[in-house]
């Protein structure tokens, strides 16, 4: 058993020096009528070849996207990877260690998530980020705690924009602790009209109002007016953005004065995964910072005078608050996050600006093809590397029809909204830098003959 | 006295290979990129307006700056693989590279959550191996498998119970915690709506039972229970406990994150447990990555399987499918509702099941048996030099107390630093609570016994040297870290915690000079 250093003389060794006959003694604690003294009814120990062997043949039987022309979003994106990032993720140093606790040794980890924190605040245009959370969707969720702690108020206004599983978290979190959720039904028009009909929604018990840019059917919109209307009622701004790319090319969400910003940050460094480990984004203004949920990392220095970093704001956490803690978030997404803090380094300014814009227009691209495909509706107008198509026949037969002959056209929405009637010829099309023209060309043929 | 007293100061402030490295923001070259991209095509863009204008601020470096500056990054971080990390009640145990390797297969890696079934019935074929293997593991009939970590799992947990209790017509109002318990617990249970009481230990590090039986009630929605528990000891009697726990119409909630000293010998369902997270970076030995990515399933009793979060996986006569969403009826219907996005940590997964399937059944044990019996070695070597709160045989881990370092001017922190200088990361301290200046060590199973003697020969000579008087030794420490100790009350009081460019930065060496 190639992970266990302890051979046969050093057990017996330890179990003299223990001053105990066997093993069991060491048990002795356990009830007598809990201890199980035959093997489990599961395989025994296998070597490297044999683990490989059957993991590699349940990957087999998957559709790896990277092998197929792949247009699907919604939350989750496929994007090139430079080589170094997984390189250096891999690092022992990296990948092995824990939360920062001992700071002297812990340098390397509470640098990058400092790191991570800038490139956080400066893509999203807010004064502060945390350390990372576990993924968009629940740091969504976590954010609306957040402007309850922060209004002391119990209502939430949810756009109909919002990603549906984003959404559902929201919901779950909110669901014993008397949160009051409104949510106007989904609709995919080709331009965002919510904004004016979320403002209606706003009045003096509203803690904030959630939504999320490009939204969930892939359209833009400008959500300053709706910041002012939730300022003159005393309520927050959450904005949430599931590609991140979009920061690139798009307003931010801080210019237009969100309070407090989530994002998905998977599409950075990370790979899709069927769905994680991913990162959530959490950034805030300063005036909220005590009242943000997870690790963050702080400057400070040692008795030497030289700048290092802690884990700082203690205070809000559950290790040190226990139940009056502003959240139950320990383990965040430390690994995710250097992923994402290394592509973005590699990246820069200049590189992250014309990734953005690359994936803008392959898109537009994808767009003004498809819109040539008899029975198929571009609908979306404005948008960033996502949109919204309508079919002549059910989208979900569709995207099944289009897997077999080997392309991954799009989401059904129908899949993200089951229950909503009118949504089963909806399509979600995404593009990114990693479809070539020949990808476009075999979805609009592949389209072609499907409908 | 500190090393730049012996050694005169470099002109770089680097020691050797201690390279100093700034931040990656006061490394930019502008007109570096470390991605080569094309210039896309002139097309007319959709943006409507809302196209981003200014600088955005981030650092423009090329491939070689950018791998060096994490390289150097790396090398200031303290790991399992560099040495020794008995971190109480992590289980800092060694990460198998071929877990790295099989979760970077394409088939894993490289797919979308919401492809086709037909395009992804091995990864759900993983997800429901991995679950039968706990299920094996713990006797629970069912595995809630989307929790991102341990306190989503707790979270899981506590609204699961809650579901089913209103349900009943019966919300019940407390829930029961230990002193000693982790803090993700108050917490969780919090975050659920309930008020939390917390329960003491009795003298022999147990959760005292006649208080907690006295407190139980029917307005006790749950009692949260870590066992084997955070001073390394063994509830012995958790089936009592759970048959009044029971009788009073409340759930046993077990943090599982210690479960390491139990699997392959101990199944949580015949201690009477109703729910229960595992950590799958602590137990299964996927990477802790600086903090995260976990994974927290978690074990469900028959009576909560139905609230389980969503999405959940369903093996058919037409293969696997994923209930994504609540229906009226049938699977899915009582369902707590969406913790995360999509379906799990699956990346977290192929590295859980491939450990599990490298030890195997008869290997889980012998390592649940190794990590016992070394922390009974720490334990047993070292019981005269430190102080036991409580007498063995302990579990996986082992609590020593700062009574030995009565008089001496030397505090725990203290003594943790001297291990730093010395090569070892420091035990968990200050934890659990409930004991004065706690050190909880956790060796794990997969430390060589010449590397649990090395330790504590270490530890025996920083004790006799703390009893000596020479304090100062262990008030300075560390001295050969990175750094020194960092003034934490600073960090707090002004946080700074953002680079600007316009910030004064008092600790750089050489100015501001860029990379």
């Amino acid at each position: 058993m190639r992970y266990l250093p302890l051979a046969g003389a050093d057990r017996s060794d330890m179990l003299d020096a223990i001053g105990v006959k066997s093993i069991e003694d060491l048990f002795a604690d356990v009830p007598v009528a809990a201890r199980i003294d035959k093997p489990f009814d599961l395989p025994p120990h296998s070597g490297e070849i044999e683990v490989e062997r059957a993991l590699a043949a349940m990957a087999a039987k998957n559709v790896s996207a990277g092998t197929v022309p792949c247009f699907l979003g919604a939350g989750a994106h496929r994007h090139h990877i430079p080589a170094a990032v997984d390189h250096l993720v891999q690092r022992g140093e990296f990948l092995t260690s824990y939360t920062p606790y001992q700071p002297e040794i812990s340098q390397g980890t509470l640098q990058f998530l400092y790191e991570f924190q800038t490139q956080v605040a400066l893509i999203t245009a807010m004064d502060v980020a945390n350390a990372s959370m576990y993924d968009g969707a629940s740091a969504t969720a976590e954010a609306v705690m957040m402007a309850r702690r922060i209004t002391g108020r119990d209502k939430v206004v949810v756009s109909a924009g919002l990603h549906p599983h984003y959404r559902d978290c929201v919901t779950s979190f909110a669901q014993f602790i008397g949160v009051k959720i409104v949510a106007p039904p989904p609709n995919p028009a080709p331009q965002f009209e919510g904004a004016v009909e979320l403002a209606t929604l706003l009045d003096e018990a509203t803690a904030c109002v959630v939504v999320q840019n490009p939204d969930v059917f892939g359209r833009l919109q400008d959500f300053t007016p709706l910041a002012r209307h939730c300022h003159d009622i005393g309520a927050l701004l959450v904005v949430a953005v599931s590609e991140v790319i979009s920061l690139g090319c798009v307003r931010p969400p801080g210019e237009m004065d969100a309070d407090i910003v989530v994002a998905e940050g998977q599409s950075l460094g990370n790979p899709m995964n069927f769905g994680g480990p991913y990162v959530g984004l959490f950034a805030s203004r300063d005036e909220f910072v005590r009242q943000m949920p997870g690790r963050i990392s702080g400057e400070t220095t040692d008795i030497e005078g030289r700048r290092g970093w802690v884990l700082t704001l203690a205070t809000r956490e559950q290790h040190i608050r226990r139940q009056k803690a502003t959240s139950n978030i320990c383990t965040n997404s430390g690994l995710c996050a250097l992923a994402f803090t290394i592509h973005l380094a590699l990246l820069g300014s200049v590189g992250f600006e014309r990734l953005a814009r690359i994936n803008h227009h392959r898109a537009v691209k994808c767009a003004d093809a498809l819109a040539g495909v008899p029975g198929c509706d571009v609908i979306t107008e404005h948008f960033f590397n996502e949109f919204t198509v309508k079919l002549s026949k059910p989208a979900t037969d569709v995207a099944d029809d289009l897997a077999d002959k080997g392309v991954l056209g799009g989401v059904p929405v129908s899949r993200l909204y089951p229950e909503v009637e009118g949504f089963e010829n909806l399509l979600l099309v995404a593009a990114s830098e990693t479809n070539s023209d020949a990808d476009i060309t075999a979805l609009v043929q592949a389209l072609g003959d499907v409908l | 006295m500190s090393d730049t007293g012996i050694i005169p100061a470099t002109f770089t402030g680097n020691r050797g290979l201690a390279i100093e490295e700034k931040l990656i923001f006061e490394q930019d070259s502008p007109g570096c990129c470390g991605v080569d991209l094309p210039e896309p095509d002139a097309v007319a863009d959709r943006l409507g307006g809302l196209q981003r204008t200014g600088d955005l601020g981030l650092p423009s470096l090329a491939e070689p700056e950018v791998v060096r500056h994490f390289v150097r990054l790396s090398q200031k971080n303290y790991a399992i693989d560099t040495g020794f990390y008995p971190l109480g009640s992590c289980t800092m145990k060694y990460n198998p590279r071929l877990n790295e390797k099989l979760a970077r297969l394409a088939g894993f890696a490289d797919l979308h959550p919401l492809q086709p079934r037909s395009t992804v019935q091995g990864a759900l074929e993983l997800i429901e191996t991995l679950s039968h293997w706990l299920q094996v593991l713990t006797g629970m009939p069912a595995f809630a498998m989307s929790p991102a970590a341990g306190a989503q799992g707790e979270l899981c947990g506590i609204m699961c119970i809650r579901a089913a209790l209103e349900d009943r017509g019966d919300p019940r109002r407390r829930v029961l915690v230990p002193g000693s318990a982790h803090g993700t617990n108050p917490a969780t249970a919090a975050a659920c709506g309930y008020e939390v009481e917390q329960i003491p230990s009795n003298p022999r590090g147990r959760i005292d039972s006649t208080v907690l039986k006295a407190k139980l009630g029917d307005d006790v929605a749950a009692i949260m229970l870590t066992n084997p528990n955070t001073c390394g000891l063994f509830e012995d009697e958790i089936i009592d406990i759970a048959a009044a726990v029971h009788d009073a119409g409340a759930f046993l909630y077990c943090d599982g994150a210690n479960f390491n000293a139990i699997v392959g010998r101990v199944r949580p369902a015949d201690l009477g447990i109703d729910v229960m997270q595992l950590n799958l970076h602590k137990t299964f030995s996927t990477p802790h990555g600086g903090g995260g990515p976990g994974s927290g399933p978690v074990a469900l009793v028959k009576d909560l399987a139905p609230y389980a979060p969503l999405p959940l996986v369903v093996n058919g006569a037409d293969g696997f499918r994923l209930i994504e969403h609540a229906v009226a009826e049938g699977e899915g219907a009582k369902t707590i509702g969406r913790l995360r996005g999509f379906h799990g940590q699956i990346g977290v997964f192929v590295r859980a099941l491939a450990y599990m399937m490298s030890l195997g059944s008869d290997g889980l044990r012998q390592a649940a048996d190794d990590a016992v019996l070394a922390a009974n070695y720490l334990l047993v070597r070292l019981q005269d030099t430190l102080t036991l709160p409580y007498p063995g045989p302990c579990m996986h881990e082992v609590l020593f107390d700062d009574g030995f370092l009565h008089d001496t001017g030397v505090t725990t922190l203290d003594f943790s630093k001297a291990l730093i200088d010395e090569g070892f990361h420091p035990t968990t301290i200050y934890f659990p609570l409930d004991v004065h200046g706690a050190m909880l060590t956790e060796p794990t199973e997969t430390e060589s016994k010449a590397s649990l003697d090395q330790f504590i020969a270490t530890v025996k000579a920083l004790a006799a040297r703390a009893k000596s008087g020479d304090a100062e030794f262990f008030t300075d420490a560390p001295r050969r870290a990175p750094r020194r100790r960092l003034d934490e009350t600073k960090a707090a009081r002004h946080p700074v915690l953002r680079w600007r460019r316009d910030h004064d930065d008092p600790g750089d060496v050489e100015g501001a000079a860029g990379g």
